[in-house]
């Protein structure tokens, strides 16, 4: 057992409601910058959808994230070896149409234009070019089923589907949608990692962030290709790639991250989990069935006197421990088991879970009128979406673990039902615990964590010590004078 | 794994700091964003080297009663965007002006000294005028001085002021709570000076006449907390992920804690996502859904079930159980009448303000009897007696009163019940007792019985009743099938389910109604409908109940002291109030392209159903019902001079020789030909908003007819052989205004159309104070850099402004002078009670009497030398009077010269008056007065309530006496409203606001006829319009709308029902041309259109189409999408014309317009009532709405090269 502490992160998505303010809480503090502008850190894409970079979900394409072989993992892109041959010819990288070409407008026409015969208008041209342009790619381009026809209807997700499924999802009795926010996944198999041929790409120890060297990277680009969720961005001003930082200037200050902070859907939540190194390899490489049930056994119980014993002889902090002890995280992913990692066939092993989105009740349409029935609230049977699109999202195809997070969402709803209104007929509450392997303990725990949570039971911002890790390079007494002094200077190109 | 970097070692990681120092700032300020969203949410401005950088939200919330999630965080999108407005190219830098007016300034000041001789000799020259008119909107600004426009606007005011009168001048700036002293900045000048201020909430159609019918109150709603004590929530026609963004959280939890979500959206709208059930209820038809809801609870849990909880709530709280006559129709049928008059019974023949007193049948005595806390008592000479205890008003006997007079009945007559949609009648048997009254034997029944037959719920009673939920008859669940595509049995269950859940939680059912089912020409009749269902299942005045209306910032907490302030009235009771939808009706001139009567009726046959809505309007204004401005076709400070002169002495002879010279038709009403030069308004003010697109309904017909530019309407004038009231000019003017000045930080659609735009400070560069009615804290506005550039706050504007003024009336206007206001019969005044029955004087039906058959008229003295002066100094007119606020009034001397002796101070003309010469200290003047934000006051609020009603009441107040909100203390940190009697909603000990639980459970009545809340509505017009009862009408239909007239389909079109939800990536336009916010859409506002449409006309996703009707045309590019029902096109609330709109082919390759180019403002009659209870006239709560959702189009693929 080697035990690790990652910073983790569960978006509940029944709560996420496509606002996107955590996209720009982050663009601007992070990505407003020249060579930067088209990156989003953190993007939030309608499902079904293309997302962006458009199809990053489609691996055929892409080639990004890891195989599985006899022996080991294997990165899609390309050995370690052949990488290096291909250091000056990398066909995998997404291009700008893929992102999206950035643009804005002659702002500056409106007030400055000559009296004329008409009205000035501000005309969009591109930020690349200068140049007038035809806007025809965003970062947000089919939101909320914009353009269902081109881009909702050519969700790879929906190959698990079948053709009848896939036609009565864009009927309007069917019609859906849900919205999927997405940051660096910060994985415990990163194929940034694997794929930098700088060696520019580490995952930090103390936490697991994921970050790009900007004194490191040369450019190669590599990771681009290498990360199967597109959250590596190549920044064409400073010949750097950037990446999610998981805000750690905010986080090693107790602050969440910024995306997590002005999420207004209150559906994030943050905290430490401790995961057993040695297990990854394992995890990355079971069969897409055992998958999420692999990435469960890898999280440790930091309760587990085991764990901690093996925690604090790497040197994890008590308060470190603490915190993963009280992380809503662990809870989410481990004791509930709500929580579902992204595409975990991908094999990166991404340490950011989802709990899957609640659908409204399907409906028939009989002689021209809209009709619905069944249950009281949303029923597995008659949801909008079919398991298997869900499944293909975030179980590898296991529709089975779908449909356990369902019955427990579920039963949390008819368990308050119960107590606040009491109009559950007889047996109706034990028989939905019953089903969902829950009690109402449990259920009023769920509860009370995706209804009730203030800001500081939702974000379990680890102590960062930071005086201890400035210690290993510079006196903290130093440091508390001359910390801010010295020039600023913008990065420059590496090659 | 081998290649997993895991790096400890430091050297390696010093470059860590690139991001750190990112991060690193050097102050954070608490503001927030001044825009109409409801949000208010509170926000951290981080400043580095001096710049604005970011902005995070605030989530330091003082916490509600536990078991309530907590606000944290809120702030959306657009919010979080904001800086980027900061030092964008958008920015209004310098004070700017039109290239050629400016020119033509230059000139006339060579040649005259006197600023007003300059102004005289441009616009009194018609060529002059129309070169800078034609010019409006078409480039060619520059950069001028903050003097110069200053002086320019000073001199156009004063002179049009002299030339025309103040009332000519007019101001419009929206929704106060969002930044209530930059508000009230503009407002207090144009108060001082006698200019107009314009209404707001009624124009965006936000206002929801149904409120104010029903309740006597513009809108009062449950904080958003309160959601989650719901458990069974509707939402309707609102998308809380895009309007309620901060809020919707709560929506989301309360699911979890087993609140069932029903979804009413024509399309699948963001919020459809979190719902249990989606329902599709076909675009404007929900009141039919809630018709045949009305009916499946009449009859389940009225008459095959008795709910105690229902039926003690309905005869306690509504009008249910109040008697109402009912008069001969056509042949044997007989049709609904007034509400019975307690001075029509012997025994209450004696009653004060017996015409305003109303009967109930009393089990006990078995007698009608009266009631307390009808409006009678409200303004009888014997306070004490206005309350909801069941006691007879004469001898205060208990009373039991019954619902219906179905036992004990004298007979069973038919009545006439009409169904708007199908165009039939039936006959209906209701039970009645016959009475024997003033005017002899008079059949009575109750309100329920009658909404029994409006819901055809039969009881075995005769009549055409349908036998089940299958009859096609009005009100079944059945017959709703047509109207709103939704199957009868889902219906009936959601029926069940709803009523079901409000008899287990004692109410717990609410519905969260917005603009998209209140923008409809008959909304009112959709929100009467939804009521209905709340009332009859004792959901209103309950937490986690009631109807939950958000559709602007209306809620201005401190309104009481705000007010004050914002409207001068610590210096003067002459304030000029306008209901815009009126103004613009008429002075664009819309009426004249409006076909007429839209409302589908059963008998348009004499009264006021068949007539055009301008002869209505005209009517109102004569009765006293709307205001409207100019008042007169002369000068009002002429006319105080002409009475004078012609020897009247004291204001009461000026008036009384006012009324003679209109009686005898010698003085019009401006209304009766406003086309007429000198009726026209010359001078718009605009701040805070952007009045010439994103609210202006009817848009080309504002640049035809305001501003005399270009425009893209095609519609034909239709309205002379229609129109009586009216003189009908054959020629429209064009460009009726002299100058249009706008405040503005960023170059939107009003800035690029105004004659001079003033830079004005972003909410991050000014102090101010920010309330909602979707949480109930107060928060401020503040400064976190100064304002950038030459921009000043529209505090310190105005107050420029004011000082140019001053300076220049020393030579215009030395002296003070008199004016001469009008003004409509105010609700919460004895006004209300002034016309029980519809009479006009000018048709000699009535004496011409001020103040009751006729509008008020008032003599009040103009200072405009001491203008800057009083302005920054809160007058004595509040220590001599008190605090005014919704019929109560309390006193304040002390709390005056508390501020005199605590706070900055003016001295001028020999006395001391507490300073407003900053922002800060008008919003420490705010608080300092609100029985909001002051304990004490609220505690004296109370005992004045106290005394009106006989209740004990302050108690809600005691406890928190001594606590007082400085302006230093919100900065710190938000702080929570106190329960005032302002209010009607209980917030002590962190329980959540919820509306009218103050009358439920301290029975203090409504503000409306009979004190309680009204399904029945007996005025002459409500009657005459078929709605007195709550009923369904149909959308206006196209042919009807008259959009589209003269425009024909060109090439492969489709007609659609053009719908402008708000929208995603905008508030309003605010945000729109925000970069983030085009980066994350698709750079433009899109037409949304069904995927199997767009087939139809040949159009794929992100093409570009042409959108037109009669009144205008917009070129965008289409979104497809499956989500939007087919025969629907949306185009989100609301694109600016600046960005990315290319020329139009269609309409001569000109500039193609905004949403507004395809509406056209209509009014509804029935709305324009007054002087009739909660039927009466105040300022942004009664009027007739601007609608605009009955609007059709058509839609093609641009053809051609696309061209800008």
């Amino acid at each position: 057992m080697k035990v690790r502490a990652q910073v983790s992160m569960v978006f509940n998505l029944d709560k996420c409601i496509g606002c996107h303010t955590c996209s720009i809480a982050c663009k601007n503090i992070w990505s407003d910058r020249r060579g930067a502008e088209y990156m989003w850190w953190n993007n939030v894409e309608t499902k079904p959808g293309t997302g962006y970079p458009t199809l990053w979900e489609d691996q055929e394409k892409y080639r990004g994230g890891w195989e599985r072989t006899d022996r080991e993992p294997r990165l899609r892109l390309h050995s370690r070896g052949g990488g290096l041959a291909k250091l000056f010819f990398n066909p995998r990288l997404p291009t700008i149409d893929d992102y999206y070409e950035p643009w804005s407008y002659r702002y500056g026409d409106l007030l400055s234009a000559p009296a004329g015969d008409d009205q000035p208008v501000a005309r969009p041209v591109s930020l690349v070019t200068g140049d007038p342009i035809n806007i025809e790619a965003g970062p947000n381009w089919d939101d909320d089923l914009g353009g269902s026809p081109v881009y909702g209807a050519h969700d790879p997700n929906l190959a698990a589907v079948s053709e009848a499924e896939r036609r009565q999802l864009f009927l309007l009795e069917r019609m859906v949608l849900f919205y999927l926010p997405r940051i660096c996944n910060h994985c415990a198999n990163p194929g940034c990692v694997a794929a930098c041929p700088s060696g520019a790409i580490y995952k930090r120890g103390e936490d697991g962030i994921v970050l790009v060297s900007q004194e490191k990277c040369r450019g190669w680009r590599m990771c681009v290709s290498g990360c199967p969720y597109k959250k590596v961005y190549y920044n064409w001003g400073s010949g750097k790639s950037e990446k999610c930082i998981l805000c750690y200037p905010r986080q090693e200050t107790g602050q969440a991250p910024a995306c997590f902070h002005s999420c207004v859907g209150r559906l994030r939540y943050l905290g430490v989990l401790l995961y057993d190194a040695e297990r990854i390899e394992r995890s990355a490489s079971r069969p897409d069935h055992d998958l999420v049930q692999a990435q469960r056994e890898m999280i440790l119980d930091p309760s587990d006197p085991e764990v901690v014993n093996k925690a604090a002889e790497e040197g994890i902090h008590p308060a470190v421990l603490a915190a993963a002890r009280n992380s809503p995280v662990y809870r989410f992913v481990k004791e509930w088991r709500l929580a579902l990692p992204l595409h975990p066939e991908f094999g990166t092993v991404p340490m950011l879970y989802y709990v899957p989105p609640l659908l409204p009740l399907a409906a028939d349409r009989e002689n021209g009128c809209y009709d619905l029935g069944g249950e009281f609230f949303t029923s597995l049977e008659q949801g909008r979406l079919p398991l298997r699109y869900l499944a293909s999202l975030f179980s590898a195809g296991n529709e089975e673990i779908i449909r356990a997070v369902y019955r427990k969402l579920t039963a949390v709803r008819v368990h308050r039902r119960a107590a606040t209104t009491g109009d559950v007929p007889a047996g109706e509450l034990e028989r939905f615990l019953a089903e969902a392997g829950t009690t109402p303990e449990e259920a009023e725990a769920i509860y009370h964590m995706t209804s009730l949570a203030g800001f500081d039971e939702r974000h379990a911002v680890p102590p960062f010590m930071r005086e201890m890790a400035m210690e290993m390079s510079v006196d903290p007494a130093d440091r508390k004078g001359e910390a801010g002094t010295g020039f600023l200077r913008p990065p420059k190109r590496g090659w | 794994m081998r290649w997993i970097k895991e790096l400890t070692d430091p050297k390696a990681r010093r470059w860590e700091e690139f991001y750190r120092n990112r991060w690193q700032h050097d102050r954070v300020v608490r503001s927030t964003h001044g825009v109409n969203c409801t949000g208010g949410c509170s926000w951290l401005v981080y400043v580095k080297e001096g710049i604005v950088a970011w902005e995070m939200q605030a989530t330091d919330y003082p916490r509600l009663e536990a078991g309530l999630p907590p606000y944290e965080p809120r702030g959306c999108q657009r919010g979080i965007s904001f800086s980027w407005y900061l030092y964008s190219p958008l920015r209004i830098k310098h004070p700017t002006i039109r290239g050629s007016l400016l020119d033509l300034w230059r000139a006339a000041k060579e040649e005259h000294s006197d600023p007003l001789a300059a102004w005289g000799s441009i616009v009194e020259d018609s060529e002059k005028r129309r070169s800078y008119q034609q010019a409006r909107g078409k480039g060619g600004f520059r950069r001028t001085s903050w003097d110069e426009a200053l002086e320019i606007t000073a001199a156009s005011t004063l002179y049009t002021i002299k030339r025309y009168g103040p009332d000519r001048i007019v101001g419009f700036s929206p929704i106060p709570a969002m930044s209530m002293c930059s508000y009230a900045a503009g407002t207090r000048l144009l108060s001082l000076l006698g200019g107009v201020v314009l209404s707001f909430y009624d124009w965006y159609a936000d206002l929801p006449p149904a409120s104010p019918e029903t309740w006597g109150e513009k809108t009062d709603v449950a904080e958003s907390a309160d959601w989650y004590n719901s458990k069974y929530i509707v939402v309707m026609g609102t998308n809380l992920s895009m309007t309620r963004t901060p809020d919707v959280h709560f929506v989301a939890e309360a699911r979890t804690n087993g609140a069932k979500l029903v979804v009413l959206s024509p399309d699948f709208s963001q919020v459809s996502k979190y719902a249990d059930w989606w329902l599709p209820v076909t675009a404007g038809h929900d009141g039919a859904f809630w018709m045949a809801v009305n009916h499946v609870i009449l009859r389940e849990f009225y008459v095959e079930r008795h709910v105690p909880y229902f039926a003690d709530y309905l005869a306690r709280y509504s009008d249910a159980p109040f008697l109402v006559t009912l008069d001969r129709g056509d042949g044997e049928r007989y049709v609904p009448g007034r509400l019975l008059r307690a001075e029509s019974l012997p025994r209450y023949r004696r009653e004060e303000n017996g015409e305003w007193k109303f009967l109930v049948f009393d089990r006990l005595s078995g007698e009608p009897r009266m009631p307390g806390g009808s409006i009678g008592f409200r303004w009888q000479r014997e306070a004490g007696r206005w309350n909801l205890e069941m006691k007879d008003g004469l001898d205060g006997a208990e009373i039991e009163p019954l619902l219906s007079l179905l036992d004990g009945r004298d007979d069973v007559l038919p009545v006439s019940i009409t169904d708007y949609a199908g165009g039939t009648s039936v006959a209906r048997g209701v039970p009645v007792r016959y009475l024997e009254t003033a005017t002899g034997r008079t059949p009575v029944t109750t309100v329920f019985d009658l909404l029994m037959a409006n819901f055809g719920v039969g009881r075995g009673l005769s009549g055409d009743y349908p036998e089940d939920y299958n009859a096609a008859a009005p009100g079944t669940p059945a017959w709703q099938e047509e109207y709103t595509g939704v199957g009868r049995e889902t219906l009936i269950r959601f029926a069940r389910e709803w009523a079901g859940t409000a008899e287990r939680t004692r109410g717990k059912c609410t519905i969260i109604v917005g603009s998209g089912a209140n923008h409809w020409y008959h909304s009112n009749l959709t929100y009467r409908t939804g009521i209905t269902a709340l009332i009859l299942c004792g959901c209103v005045g309950v937490n986690g109940g009631g109807l939950n209306h958000y559709t602007g910032q209306e809620k201005v907490a401190p309104e009481a002291s705000w007010s004050l302030l914002a409207f001068a009235k610590d210096w003067t009771k002459g304030g000029r109030f306008q209901n815009t939808p009126s103004f613009h009706y008429v002075h664009s001139d819309q009426w004249r392209y409006d076909g007429g009567a839209a409302d589908p009726r059963p008998d348009p046959k004499g009264g006021p159903a068949g007539r055009h809505p301008m002869d209505l309007q005209v009517d109102a204004v004569r009765m006293g019902w709307l205001p409207f401005y100019p008042q007169f076709d002369r000068n009002p400070l002429e006319l105080v001079k002409e009475a004078e002169a012609a020897g009247a002495k004291g204001d009461e002879e000026i008036i009384r020789w006012v009324v003679e010279e209109l009686e005898k038709k010698r003085l019009r009403f401006a209304v009766e030909e406003p086309d007429a030069p000198e009726n026209w308004p010359r001078l718009w003010l605009i701040w805070r908003g952007n009045a010439l697109l994103s609210s202006a309904k009817g848009h080309e017909y504002f640049l035809r007819h305001y501003l005399g530019t270009h425009d893209s309407s095609i519609a034909d004038e239709c309205a002379a052989e229609q129109v009586e009231n009216a003189a009908w000019q054959d020629a429209a003017p064009r460009g009726k205004l002299d100058l249009v000045v706008d405040i503005n930080f960023r170059m939107d659609t009003s800035a690029l159309y105004s004659d001079i735009v003033l830079p004005t400070a972003t909410w991050y560069e000014k102090d101010d104070l920010n309330t909602t009615d979707l949480h109930s804290f107060i928060h401020p506005l503040s400064a976190a850099v100064p304002p950038c550039w030459e921009s000043r706050s529209d505090w310190e504007i105005f107050k420029a402004l004011a000082e140019k003024i001053s300076a220049l009336a020393r030579i215009h206007f030395p002296e003070p002078v008199r004016d001469i206001v009008a003004a409509p019969l105010l609700h919460d005044t004895p006004g209300e009670i002034a016309q029980s029955e519809v009479r006009g004087w000018h048709r000699g039906e009535c004496e011409a009497v001020p103040g009751t058959t006729m509008p008020r008229l008032a003599v009040v003295e103009r200072d405009f030398v001491h203008l800057l002066d009083r302005f920054v100094s809160l007058g004595e007119e509040v220590k001599r009077e008190g605090i005014e606020e919704r019929g109560l009034r309390w006193p304040v001397a002390d709390l005056y010269d508390e501020l005199l002796e605590s706070a900055p101070v003016r001295e001028w003309g020999g006395k001391r008056f507490p300073s407003l010469a900053e922002a800060v200290d008008a919003a420490n003047a705010i608080l300092h007065f609100a029985p909001e934000t002051n304990g004490e006051v609220a505690w004296r609020a109370f005992r004045s309530l106290e005394e009106k009603t006989g209740l004990t009441l302050a108690d809600l107040a005691s406890d928190y006496r001594g606590t007082r909100y400085r302006f230093s203390d919100l900065v710190s940190q938000p702080r929570r409203i106190l329960t005032s009697p302002c209010w009607s909603g209980v917030t002590n000990n962190g329980r959540p606001y919820a509306p009218y639980c103050l009358n439920v459970e301290r029975l203090v009545p409504w503000r409306t006829l009979t004190g309680r809340q009204h399904f029945y509505l007996d005025h002459g017009w409500y009657r005459a319009f078929g709605e007195h009862l709550p009923t369904f009408k149909t959308r206006i239909d196209t042919e009807e709308s008259g959009h589209l007239a003269k425009s024909r389909p060109v090439g492969k079109a489709l007609m659609l029902n053009c719908l402008t939800p708000h929208g995603k990536w905008h508030m309003h336009t605010t945000y729109y041309d925000n970069h983030r916010m085009l980066t994350l859409s698709r750079g433009i506002e899109p037409f949304w259109l069904n995927d199997r449409d767009a087939e139809e006309i040949g159009v794929k996703d992100n093409e570009w189409v042409e959108v037109y009707n009669d009144n205008g045309v917009v070129v965008t590019r289409a979104v497809v999408s499956a989500r939007i029902p087919r025969g629907v096109g949306i185009y989100y609330h609301a694109p600016e014309r600046t960005i990315s709109v290319p020329l139009s082919p269609l309409r001569g390759n000109r500039r193609a317009g905004g949403h507004n180019s395809l509406t056209r403002a209509r009014l509804k009659p029935v709305l324009m009532a007054g002087g009739y209870g909660q039927l009466s006239y105040a300022f942004n709560a009664w009027g007739p709405p601007g609608s605009d959702r009955d609007t059709y189009v058509y839609v093609h693929k641009l053809e051609g090269a696309l061209r800008y």
